[in-house]
């Protein structure tokens, strides 16, 4: 069977669970080989990388692919498909994983799929669009597929790759080392879990009512082992930092779980959680269109229902 | 400073989008155009820009000839002129057609710095910034919170998972920015009645030397197989909280082994 890349999203050496869920995906439909882009690979991470199938690992671990911005990530994948001629290239569907999905498809004059949230045969990919109003089957007509799958699309399942390491150097032009990183910010996001990534999300919205209240919020995510998320209401009026808001201008999540309290459910809300697969609401207005997407709704004060709900989760643990 | 700010129409988000059963492209037709918001973030930026360093700003525009409404908007918040690139063999150009397009336009009228929002509310393909980045061999500056230009270095903070990265770059460079950047002006009555003397000048493909069989949608690197409206979530069981509310819910989450 040929081969398929995949793009290996990876943190302070650890492959991010979203990669596991693209190998999965590329079993099914070739032999995956995993590419790790910058320095840090550990044995720890190579061995995670066979685990979920990756039969080539291609490493280009220089420096200079993460010290600029996407540019350098696109000039590696375009040289490999020059080189390997792959059946298809799949990325994260996270903003950075799009941008270096699009230069790469100007590259190599290939079509690109962003945001999917399935692939079957012949790389079709559906895509759930217009708020999650309308599903759509699309597929790459010319060149080599690039395909941005979401975080959560599938479950990852383990079934072991020979896991073959192969070094890769890439000479980057002068145009890839034109964004220069100069320091790297780390926020504090405690042990949580990431936004996009996350299994489960518990967000918050107008009726959390002020910043301080959003501890109602996290202490249900921590009992879960969920992420926090908020809508647009809460982030603007600063009761929720921007980077953690759900929603069409911020982060799309495809959770297994979405629980959302407090929040109503405008369209530029449910544009950012719809292809979630289970979701609960809590809000006082029976009316709130969020309940209207619900599996399970509570109609009631979040802040009586959601402490209860976090002593029981942690009760029944 | 020549700055050029690209900004698209896109159907408002209020009202029900839907594909076009034909050849499966948006209906445009059947709604209502509004400015893309995070274009309205990316004006304001390029206004700011010149305000403190000088210059010109430009709005760059795709789309049929209504897309007009959305250069006037641009142009009543403060930008000096417009360039509004239509033509009918642009219909239905996927991101990789759009960007081509767009960076010949771009190539034609030069430019010290790009700026548009990091991405549209009707595609939400989030690319094309990082596309003409690679199209126009520029420095790609993009998901900025914040632009600081001091002569010709560019530094932004880019919004990342764990936080953010500080990158700088020589100008010429294309930048799209967050929500979070700033807040965009209203146009003022002033500032609405200046916008109809403004200059804006209207380009057909062959003005920019746009290769028709490049663009449109028989160009399309991609396509629609089918598509259907989604089937409406099964109805949940919705209850009232009777005191034991978040009791209940966390029976439904066990029935479905969260917990």
């Amino acid at each position: 069977m040929s081969e398929i890349l995949v793009l290996v999203e990876h943190v302070d050496g650890e492959v991010k669970k979203v990669t596991l869920e693209l190998l999965t995906l590329a079993r099914s439909l070739g032999t995956p080989a995993a590419v790790w882009a910058g320095p840090g690979i550990t044995d720890d991470a190579k061995a995670r990388l066979a685990e979920y199938g990756a039969d080539k690992i291609y490493v280009a671990g220089a420096d200079e692919i993460v010290d600029y911005v996407v540019a350098p990530k696109a000039e590696l994948l375009a040289h490999l498909v020059a080189d390997k001629s792959p059946a298809a290239v799949l990325v994260a569907a996270t903003t950075e994983g799009k941008e270096v999905a699009g230069r790469l498809a100007v590259k190599t004059g290939s079509g690109v799929i962003t945001d999917a949230v399935g692939l079957g045969e012949g790389f079709v990919a559906d895509q759930s669009i217009f708020g999650g109003g309308v599903n759509v089957r699309s597929k790459v007509s010319k060149g080599t597929p690039i395909i941005a799958v979401r975080p959560n699309s599938t479950a990852p399942v383990a079934a072991a790759g020979a896991g073959t390491e192969e070094q890769v150097s890439v000479t980057l032009t002068a145009s890839a080392r034109a964004a220069r990183v100069l320091e790297r910010v780390k926020q504090e996001k405690g042990a949580r879990p990431e936004l996009t990534e996350a299994a489960i999300v518990v967000s918050g919205g107008r009726g959390v009512g002020s910043a301080e209240n959003f501890s109602v919020i996290e202490g249900l995510a921590d009992a879960l082992g969920a992420a926090v998320g908020a809508s647009r209401a809460a982030t603007d009026a600063g009761w929720y930092p921007h980077q953690f808001q759900v929603g069409q201008t911020g982060k799309t999540v495809s959770p297994q779980l979405y629980i959302a309290a407090g929040i109503s459910g405008a369209i530029q809300h449910r544009a950012g959680m719809q292809t979630a697969k289970t979701i609960v609401a809590i809000n006082k207005d029976p009316e709130a269109p969020i309940f209207e997407l619900a599996d399970y709704g509570v109609v009631g004060d979040l802040h009586q229902v959601v402490p209860q709900l976090t002593e029981e989760v942690v009760k029944r643990k | 400073m020549n700055i050029v700010v690209c900004v698209k129409q896109v159907p408002d988000t209020a009202t029900e989008r839907k594909l076009r059963s034909d050849d499966k492209t948006l209906d445009r037709d059947a709604v209502d155009g509004v400015v893309n918001e995070l274009d309205e973030y990316a004006v304001e930026e390029a206004l700011k820009l010149k305000e403190a360093h000088g210059g010109e700003v430009t709005v760059l525009t795709m789309g049929p000839s209504r897309a007009a409404e959305t250069i006037r908007k641009a142009l009543a918040m403060g930008a000096d002129k417009a360039v509004h690139l239509t033509d009918d063999a642009l219909h239905g150009s996927d991101a990789l057609s759009t960007s081509y397009a767009m960076a010949q336009v771009l190539k034609k009228i030069g430019f010290d710095l790009v700026i548009l929002g990091s991405e549209s509310t009707d595609a939400r393909t989030g690319v094309l910034a990082a596309m003409l980045a690679e199209r126009l061999d520029a420095p790609q500056l993009t998901l900025a919170k914040k632009v600081e230009v001091e002569g010709s270095q560019i530094v932004i903070e880019r919004i990342t998972d764990y936080g953010f990265d500080k990158v700088a770059a020589e100008l010429p460079a294309v930048v799209s920015v967050v929500e979070k950047i700033n807040d965009p002006r209203y146009p003022s009555f002033k500032g609405i009645m200046a916008a109809k003397k403004k200059p804006v000048q209207t380009l057909a493909i062959a003005d920019a030397e746009i290769a028709a069989d490049q663009v449109g949608l028989g160009a399309a690197w991609s396509e629609v197989v089918d598509f259907a409206a989604a089937p409406p979530r099964a109805a949940g069981t919705i209850v009232k909280d009777e005191g034991d509310g978040g009791s209940k819910a966390a029976d439904f989450l066990a029935s479905k082994k969260f917990i």
